[in-house]
Order: structure tokens, then sequence, then C-alpha cells
């Protein structure tokens, strides 16, 4: 034996261009068998895009993978698990409407003569998952499972057709302590078998607790790899958000006028949100940080009525107003850019103009329509104004960059004038220029009086344009950052502040 | 235990059993071994045929033809009988490679042009009843006198019930298409194409055969549904079953087959025949009652079933059940 | 400027509709003449129009009710049960114009009713509507006593068989009913809001758009449209014939909405485009008909003719036309449409 092992799994160089960006530059990912691996990095980091060139989803632009030693080259999914190289995702990507069993073995059925053997398949299948320490009943539908019982299934599935690697992508997200726990027993089973496991997830904490090392992504590469036994949690944080600005690029001006303007008291959605809690004012620019699923996109969410409060209070001038849907949102004058555009926020096939217009349009109800002249005065100002790229206005939205798409919801939430503007990762997934402008207009609108509330995951953008910073973690509100105290050390260390000591405090 | 995709298929014996007692509260006669030899003859075509549908159901598609394969095949039979002097067996044999081969063609489409199956098949179901008119527009009678052998098969009870021929082979196409559908590898492919195509081309299953194979048993049974229909009425008729597809579809449903696919059992649909068989017998023994309140019944059932089925996807993904008795907690 | 955008989008359907014209004039050269005779239209073309009434004003609702991504399947029945209504009611010794108002308050219920089930209840449409389609024809004999209720109302009849200067009624009422739906679509906000619930539901609903009620509208219209259409097949033959009225011409009207260009996938529309389908398909038919193929012929060239739409429109067949013509083989190319669950 050699003092370093052969990895299990070595992926040397791996690159993927996707047109005018490149999504993987370079990256290196090495697996020894019973490691446990987190691969770390916030949405866009290049995560999924590594996963998907070793699961063969994506032909990879260059680089090698080693597989225990030999050179692979997985063509499909179905290819890789072949080969050892088996992934469980978020979304459990299984059968609801067969049984437990039946999932287990679709495609490599025990049979017995043209019949496959039910009889044999179920004994076999509750050996199987009792080896993964959970008892169920293999007859039944897998939906009637909980999502962490259908995430073993997942696994158990994953291990015994490939049985070298196991990908682990993001398994957690939607399971409660204890289904966790659960999972990681599981995991930890595997380990002790030999499996080389990648896990991927946002919560520090599971990562701490269970895996022996880390690779970090940013922007397409790799910029460390810890064992992470002898590694900080701010270590790992600035890794993955990036340190480059040390100070404030620029002191936000100071709030004009500052008369409350929203009042949001105990808004809460159980599974979603804990209660919370902020006011809002006039030319305020408040900025919600946290780590990916930490509850950024659900505070936004919650307040604009996309997704119902189970609970709470929304005061606006002091009066107390209903939210139920974005249709009350909207007439309350609040606006909500989100974070995924291509589902959430463009209507791809229809013109710019059209989808400039719409939330006005959509405000007046279709019996008054707005007039076509105004229509085209408005799209040709924030054309103007936002300075959008585009051939004409005729042009189906979709084919605008990131950047000005970004841009032309932008303005059609303007173009309702509105009193708050709630704004998801505005810069995410756009160039450089667009960012920029974003970043000025978002102090322009400051300037004009508007409150505007911030979710982003880059904290130098938060740092240069809010006012205040509330800091998310495990869906609950766990600090406030207020003017000087703003700085990208603090929002690091709120983030990574023990939960212990965080819920005392 | 009973487990809730068992549901429907309970909700649908449930209702053909209280049916059938209110019925024979009202008509003792309807008890008789007699009504029930009728009801399996005068339903086996549709049985057939709905079989053949359960299974295109489960994938989460749609067969529009089939009432027209079923007219062609009468016709083609009746003339080909008349024209040549081919045996009937033959022309069987030559009639089933025809349509199951032209759903497989049906299948291909929806399945590599990624067409919505609806559409491939209101293609099918204009091409079928087509190539029957093109084939004569007239009834042909059918006066082979093997038919009259086939016809003079059958089991005469003491009660003076005859169970016939082709009530046995729509019980026979059931139970093949019960083990097919339940204990074959094909068949859980076609649950897991119901799923969710996605899913199951990601697990491994083989989409296009899978596919093409669901549309071409479609096809095919619609074919022996179309035989059976010639042996019960003697005669091709290019006009006759006109929306047996819907009937079908009917029947599926209130057999407690999810129409959204996935979920559902073939036996379930056997009872949505008796079912539907059932409120026409009814209509019959009453005599005042008109035929049409069949349509408005099976309208209403659909909808009931369509609801209950709606209800128990919110109730199962509202509660789940927790994660059970670990083997050890580690 | 709006003119020439309309001209480009309906150009396919036009070169369309010209050749099949002229094959019509090919097989029967009398086709274009059209003749006053006792101060009414007659002509092979007049007939086409006249005939292709109930699908136009079928594939008008059709095509809004297409572009939310959705499908009415219960349009025939509901022309029968409009036409039953209507005919009761003059049985009944009821004016005309209160039969008329009666069939569409029914023709509207009917609509309320596939809207609710849609947007509501969130059922599939090709599921929601398949009720009342099964159920309907039921319904549409129960008004009329399973008898083909024939009536001499004048007032009635003049709405299928009449003339209005000289031109056959059914034509006047598809023709201001199509410009008036397809100009109000476009100079309200409606068809906007429309289109963007059918190509991004999400994305209109955070903007604040009431999906809901746009949709109960949509099949609201749909059941209007279907109901006028049953008055006139009922007026034309002087009867409500519960079991063949409108039989199958909900097919004519989807298969008209495609022809049309519009996407069963929902998304941009243009019912002038849809009504010039419905027009494609009655020049075809009058083409079987004029060309003396036998009308056994009529079904399955309808049948190659959805196929050959099928397959133009195909997204697989589009994507490959789209790889073939890009030249940079590093462009950007559009990702196909997810497979569509449950309609597969």
């Amino acid at each position: 034996m050699t003092d370093t092992p052969r990895p299990v799994l070595h992926a040397k160089g791996i690159s993927k261009f996707f047109p005018g960006t490149v999504a993987l530059d370079n990256v290196d990912l090495t697996l020894h068998a019973g490691e446990i691996h987190a691969l770390l990095g916030e949405n866009g980091a290049g995560k999924s895009t590594l996963i998907k060139c070793l699961t063969g989803v994506y032909r990879r632009d260059g680089g090698e993978i080693l597989l225990d030693g030999t050179s692979v080259d997985p063509k499909s999914t179905h290819h890789s698990q072949m080969l050892g190289i088996g992934t469980v995702y978020q979304e459990v990507n299984l059968l609801p409407n067969l049984t437990v069993a039946e999932n287990l073995y679709l495609g490599r059925q025990p049979m017995r003569g043209p019949f496959v053997d039910r009889r044999k398949m179920n004994a076999d299948a509750a050996v199987s998952l009792r080896g993964f320490g959970i008892n169920v009943d293999p007859t039944q539908p897998l939906f009637s499972y909980s999502v962490a019982i259908q995430q073993v299934v997942a696994i158990a599935r994953a291990v015994e057709m490939s049985g070298k690697v196991l990908i682990l992508d993001e398994p957690t997200a939607s399971l409660d302590h204890d289904e966790v726990q659960l999972l990681f027993g599981v995991i930890r089973r595997l380990k002790t078998r030999g499996l080389a496991v990648v896990f991927i997830t946002h919560f520090l904490d599971q990562v701490f607790d269970i895996c022996d090392s880390a690779t970090v992504l940013r922007n397409g590469q790799v910029v460390g790899r810890r064992d992470l036994a002898e590694t900080t949690r701010n270590d790992v944080i600035s890794l993955m958000l990036g340190r480059q600005l040390a100070a404030r690029v620029r002191a936000p001006a100071p709030a004009v006028g500052g008369r409350t303007l929203l009042q949001i008291e105990s808004l809460q959605k159980t599974g979603m949100l804990d209660p919370f809690t902020l006011d809002l004012h006039e030319g305020e620019v408040v900025g919600l940080a946290g780590l990916l699923g930490s509850g950024r996109t659900e505070t936004a969410n919650l307040i604009f009525g996309a997704v119902k409060a189970d609970q709470g209070r929304l005061r606006l001038r002091g009066q107390d107003i209903q939210v139920r849907n974005p249709r009350d949102a909207v007439a309350h004058g609040f606006a909500l850019c989100p974070e995924d555009r291509k589902t959430e926020g463009i209507v791809g096939d229809l013109s710019v103009r059209d989808n400039i217009v719409l939330a006005l349009q959509a405000r007046q109800g279709w019996m008054r329509p707005v007039p076509r002249k105004k229509i085209d005065a408005i799209a040709q100002h924030y054309v103007r104004t936002l300075d959008i790229r585009l051939a004409n206005l005729d042009m189906p939205i979709r084919l605008l960059s990131g950047g000005n798409q970004q841009k032309a919801l932008l303005a059609r939430w303007l173009a309702t004038d509105p009193d708050v503007l709630i704004l998801d990762e505005p810069t995410r997934g756009i160039d450089i220029g667009a960012h920029a402008e974003i970043i000025a207009l978002i102090g322009r609108l400051q300037q004009d009086g508007m409150a505007l509330l911030v979710a982003s995951s880059e904290m130098e953008e938060l740092v240069a344009y809010a006012n205040r910073v509330v800091v998310l973690r495990d869906r609950r509100q766990v600090g406030e950052l207020v003017g000087e105290d703003v700085t990208a050390d603090n929002i690091v260390r709120a983030i990574a502040a023990d939960p212990v000591s965080a819920a005392v405090a | 235990m009973i487990r809730s995709t068992h549901l429907p298929l309970l909700v649908t014996l449930a209702t053909f059993v209280l049916a059938y007692a209110l019925c024979a509260s009202q008509y003792p006669a309807m008890l008789s071994l007699r009504v029930v030899a009728n009801l399996l003859t005068d339903n086996a075509f549709l049985g057939i045929v709905a079989v053949g549908m359960t299974f295109v159901i489960l994938s989460g598609g749609i067969d529009l033809s089939v009432g027209s394969v079923i007219a062609f095949t009468g016709v083609f039979l009746a003339v080909i009988l008349r024209d040549t002097s081919i045996h009937p067996l033959a022309a069987f044999a030559l009639v089933l490679v025809i349509t199951a081969t032209f759903g497989a063609a049906m299948g291909a489409i929806i399945h590599y042009l990624e067409m919505p199956a609806f559409i491939v098949t209101l293609a099918g179901m204009f091409l079928a009843r087509g190539a029957a008119y093109v084939l004569s527009t007239d009834s042909v009678p059918i006066t082979h006198e093997f038919y009259n052998t086939l016809q003079q098969i059958y089991w005469k009870t003491a009660s003076g019930g005859r169970f016939r021929l082709i009530g046995g082979v729509m019980i026979l196409t059931f139970i093949v298409g019960a083990l097919v559908a339940h204990r074959t590898r094909f068949g859980q492919n076609v649950y897991a194409l119901g799923g969710g195509g996605t899913t199951a081309r990601l697990m491994g299953v083989p989409l296009a055969s899978t596919t093409i194979g669901i549309y071409a048993i479609s096809g095919g049974l619609a074919g022996l549904s179309g035989i059976v229909f010639s042996l019960y009425t003697s005669a091709g008729y290019s006009l006759a079953t006109v929306g047996v597809e819907l009937d079908a579809i009917a029947a599926v449903v209130i057999g407690g087959t999810l129409l959204t696919g996935g979920y559902g059992f073939v036996a379930g649909t056997f009872f949505g025949i008796l079912i539907m068989g059932l409120i026409q017998t009814y209509i019959v023994f009453d005599g005042s009652l008109s035929s049409w309140w069949t349509k408005i019944v099976i309208g209403g059932l659909l909808f009931a079933f369509i609801l209950l089925q709606k209800g128990l996807t919110w109730a199962s993904t509202a509660r789940r059940k927790a994660a059970t008795g670990f083997v050890t907690p580690s | 400027m709006m003119g020439r955008a309309l001209l480009r989008r309906i150009a396919p359907q036009l070169v369309i509709l010209a050749i099949v014209l002229a094959l019509n004039l090919m097989v029967f050269p009398d086709f274009l003449k059209v003749e006053l005779q006792h101060g009414r239209l007659f002509g092979n073309l007049i007939d086409v129009l006249n005939r292709g009434a109930p699908t136009a004003l079928l594939c008008l609702g059709m095509t809004l009710v297409i572009a939310t991504r959705g499908i009415d399947l219960s349009v025939g029945a509901v022309m029968a049960i409009a036409g039953a209504t209507a005919a009761s009611l003059v049985v009944d010794g009821h004016h005309f114009l209160t039969a008329v108002a009666g069939a569409l308050a029914v023709g509207a219920i009917c609509g309320i009713w596939n809207g609710i089930l849609v947007a509501v209840l969130r059922i599939q449409p090709i599921v929601a509507t398949l009720v009342l389609m099964v159920a309907g024809r039921g319904i549409a004999q129960l008004i009329t006593g399973g008898t083909i209720l024939t009536f001499l109302d004048p007032g009635l009849i003049h709405l299928g068989a009449g003339t209005i200067f000289g031109v056959p009624t059914p034509i006047v009422i598809w023709l201001a009913l199509g410009t008036f739906v397809a100009i109000f679509v476009r100079r309200t906000a409606l068809g906007m809001l429309i289109e963007a619930i059918g190509i991004n539901e999400a994305s209109s609903r955070l903007a604040g758009i009431n999906s809901k009620v746009l949709l109960v509208c949509v099949y609201i219209v749909s059941g209007l449209g279907a109901a006028i259409a049953g008055i006139i097949v009922a007026a034309d033959i002087q009867g409500a014939d519960a079991n063949n009225a409108g039989l199958w011409l909900e097919l004519d009207a989807i298969l008209a909405v495609v022809i049309g260009g519009n996407s069963l996938l929902g998304g941009r529309f243009s019912i002038v485009a849809s009504l010039l389908g419905a027009m494609i398909i009655q020049s075809v038919n009058s083409l079987i008909l004029l060309s003396g193929l036998p009308p056994e012929f009529n079904l399955i060239i309808k049948a190659l003719l959805i196929l050959a739409i099928l397959v133009i429109q195909s997204p697989k067949v589009s994507h490959l036309l789209y790889i073939l013509r890009a030249s940079a083989p590093q462009s950007a190319r559009k990702p196909l449409p997810p497979l569509k669950e449950g309609q597969r």
C-alpha cells in the first residue's frame, strides 16, 4: 500500500463552455473510498454543471475522468450508473405511483418465466432497505412515504446499481431535522462500506456534521479544497462568497425622510419561514443576507403574497392591509422581481413591449387597455433610461440577454410606480455591465424615496447599497446590521455564528 | 391492509355492488344468470377495447381511434369474406396484424415527433373511419358458415341464460391484460411511463418501445373487438361504433384509473364496463326511462370519479406517512 | 404597421386557402360564380362560407381556450344542448328571441362549468371538458325528449336559412362575430393577458394577472360560440337533432385552430388565422365533393392533412430544421419544450 491510496474518482481539469460563458474552468475533484466530500458554492458557481459532466448529462469540453484509475467517458445518466457513479437529486427521481420495491428494481426485476417474481422482489427489497437502516413495507406505493424515505430508496437504488461513487445533490433541502439524521445514518453506513460520497448542500452545519473534506467552487473555478477537521466556518464562507472587496465601495446615502412605510409583523409560514418582523422606511434599502436556503426568497415571496403566509400582519403607512395574492400586493403598490427570471419573471414568447406593460395592464384590468401610444411611450422611456439593448420592441423577450431581460422586468415594475420594490437576486446570471447599472439604479430609486428590499447572495453588493442588512439562517432572522456595521466581515460572522449561541442571543 | 391506490378500485366495486343490489331490489329478475350472461355478451366488444384503453391511459396517453378501428375491422372482414374465399381465421389474423401495426405507427409518431397522443390518434380516427368508408359505405352482411359455428358456441345455464363465446373472449382478454399489466416488465414500464416520462427515462425505461407497444396493444385489441363485434352483429358497417372511444374512456375512468396516468387496475375497468352495462340493463327493465339517461348517468359517474381522484391526489400530497420503524436509530 | 404584421402572420393560411380554392376552380370551372336568385346569393363560394359557419363560430372560442394551453372537447355537445334549448323554447310558444337568449344562457352556463373545473378545481382541460362531452348529448336528448324536435318559427329559421341583404344569415353572423372578437381581444388587453397566461402562468400570476377569472372567461366564450353554432345548425334543418347536431365538430374546430398556425401548447394566437383555417377545411370538403371523388375519401384526406400539419408543427421537426438552418454549431439552441406529462 502506498501512503496516498489511489482515489476512486479523479476528475482532472474539467472544463465546460456554454455560449458566451465559461461554466467550468479547469476544475479538479478527487474522491477516496470511504470519504464523504462536500461540494460547495453559491448558485451559479458550477456545482450542478460539474455533476452533470460527471454523470454524462453534459458532454465536457475538456479534462479527464478517472474511475479507479481508468479513464471513463459517461455518455448518459444510465451509462454513468453502469460505470459506477450513481446520483440522487433533491427532487427524488423515482416514480411516486410505483411501489417501493418496484422503484428499487425497475428494469432489473427478478423474473420467473415471463412474469415478474413479485414475492422475491418484495422480499429482496425489504432486506436491502433494512441494510440501509429503514424498515418499510416495500409493497406500498412510494408516494405514501416521506421525502426522507424516498431519498433513502433512491440512494439504495443508486448504490445497488452503481456501487462506487454516490453523488447526493441537495438531498436534505426539504427534510426536517430528524429526517436529516436518518439520512446521515444511511450515509455513514455507506461510508463504512467503502463508498465515496459527494455531498452537495447549502447547509453548512450539515457539511461540518458529516463531511470529511470539501471542494469550494466559485464562478466555475475551484477556489479551495479543505480538510474540514482543520477548517473554520468563516474560512469556508469566505471562500464561497468571495472577499475581494474588504471595505465598502461607497457608503450609501442615509435614508431620506425616513418615514415608516411598511411594517411587517411576525410574518411566517410553517416549514418556510419563522416569524419575520421588519420595518421598512421610505428611501431605504434593506438587504436580506444569508446562504442559499436560509429563507431569503421565502421572505420575499411571503411579503408579496406569491406564497400565502400562515400568520402575520402587514401595515402600510399605519394601515392594516391584506395581501392574499400577488394581485393584492400589486394593488397596494408592491413589486417583486423574482429570483428565477425564466420561470417566474419573463413571459418568454411575448414581446418586450408587452412584457414591460404587463403588470400595469394587469392592475388596470383587461377592460381598460393602456392606450397604444402610452404603451410605446412607457416602453421607450425605460428602454432609454435603463439602457435595454434590443433590436426592436416587438421581439420576444426570451431573445434578450439575461441582463436586458432583468432590466425589462425592472421596467415592468417601475411602470407601476411602486412604493415597495422587492428584488430577489437582481444581479444573478447577468453580465458585468448590466450588473453595475442595476446597482446604480438601486441607488437612484432609493434617492427618489422608494423603499427597497433586496435579497442577495452577493455580499459585496449588499454592502455597496444597503442601509441595513437583515441576516437569515435556517429560515430564521438571526441578526440585523445597521449603517457602519454593514460590512462583509460582519455579514459572514452573523451567518456563521454558532446556531446555539445565536438562538440564545 | 388497504392502500390508497386501491381506493378508487374499491369505490368502483362498491358502486357496482350497490347499483346491482338496488337494481335487484326493484327488479329481482335482474339477478338471473340470463341477465348476467347478456351483460357479458352485449358488452364484450366494449370490454375488449377498454382493456387496450386501460393500457393507454395508464401510460398517460389517450387513444381516440379505437371506435373507428372497430368499424374498419368489421367492414374489412365483411368485404374480404364476401369477395374472397379466404378462411375467416386467416382473415382474423390478417386484420389483427393490420390494426396492431396501425396502432404501433401512431405510437411511433407520438414518441418520435413528440406530439400529443390526443391529436395523433384523432388523425388515426379519421384515417380508420375513412378507410372503412372506402371499403364500403353500406352495411355488408357476413354469411360465412364459420361465423355460424362460432356463434353457436355457448354454455347454456339451467335458467336459459347463454354464456356465448364472445363474452368468454372478453373475460380472457381481461385476464391476459391484467397479467401483462401487473406481472410483466412491460406492464411495469407502462406504469412508469404514466408516473412521469422524464423520470422513467432516467431510470432506464425504454420509452420508444414501450410507447409503440402500448398503442399497438390498443390497436390490436380494437381489432379483436372489431372481430367480436362482427360476430355479435353478423355484419360490417362503416358507420357502426361511433363514439365507442368515449364509452371505453368512461369505463376506464369509472373503473378507477386516473386519466392522467400511472394509477389504476385492469380489473377496475372490468367493473367499469359492468356498471355501464348495468345502467343500460336497468333502463331496459324499467321501460319508462329513456335511453339518454345512460349518457347523463355515465357523465355524472365520470365527473364523480374525476373529483374523487382529484381529492385523493390532494389528500396524499397533504399528508404523508412519517418515516416509520427504524431498525436502528444510528 | 399592424396590418402588415397581421398579413405576415396569416400568409401561410392565405396561400393554402388560395391553393385549395384554385383546385376547386380546376375541377369545377364555375366555382367562383356567384349569382343572385330570388334575392339570395347562390354559388359554391357562398356555400363554402355558409357551411363553414359552425366551425368558424366554434373556432373563435377554441382559439382562445387553446391559447391558454387548454382545450374544449365539449363544444359539439354544447351545440346540441343549445339547439335543443332554442327549439324547445319556440315549440313551447316563446318568442324566438327568448329562445335565442335561452340557448345563449345555456351555452354560457356550460362554459362556466368547464371554466370552474379547469381554473378552480385545476382539472386538466382535456379531462374536465370530457365530462360534458359525454353527458352533453344525453342532456340535449333529455330536452328534446329523444326526438328530432322540429319547429316552424320563421324568426328562428331565418337565423339558419334566411338571408340579410341577399347574404345567408350564418355568413353574416360568423363574419360579424369573428370580426368583433378578433378586434375586441386586440383592442382590449384581453388578448395579451390570455397569451401571457398560456405562455407562463407563474410569471403572469406574479405580475398580478387574475388568471382564474380569465380562464373562466375563455371557456364562456367557447360555450357562447358553441351555442350560436348550435342555434344556426338547428335553424338550418328546422329542428334540433340531439344525436347529430355538431357531431365531431369539436374536432373540426381544433383542426381549424391548428391549421391556423396556433400552437396546441398555448401562447400567441390569431383569430383571423383560425377563421381562415375553418374556411380551408370547408374548401377541402367542397373540393372533395366537386371533384367527384367519392365522399368516402373526405375523412382520409382530412386525416392526411392533420398528419402533414402535425409533422410541420412538431417541436422535434422544427428543432431539426432549426439546427439545419443554424450556421454556427455553437449557437444558442432553443431547448426542446419539456414533455407534457399526461398528454403523451
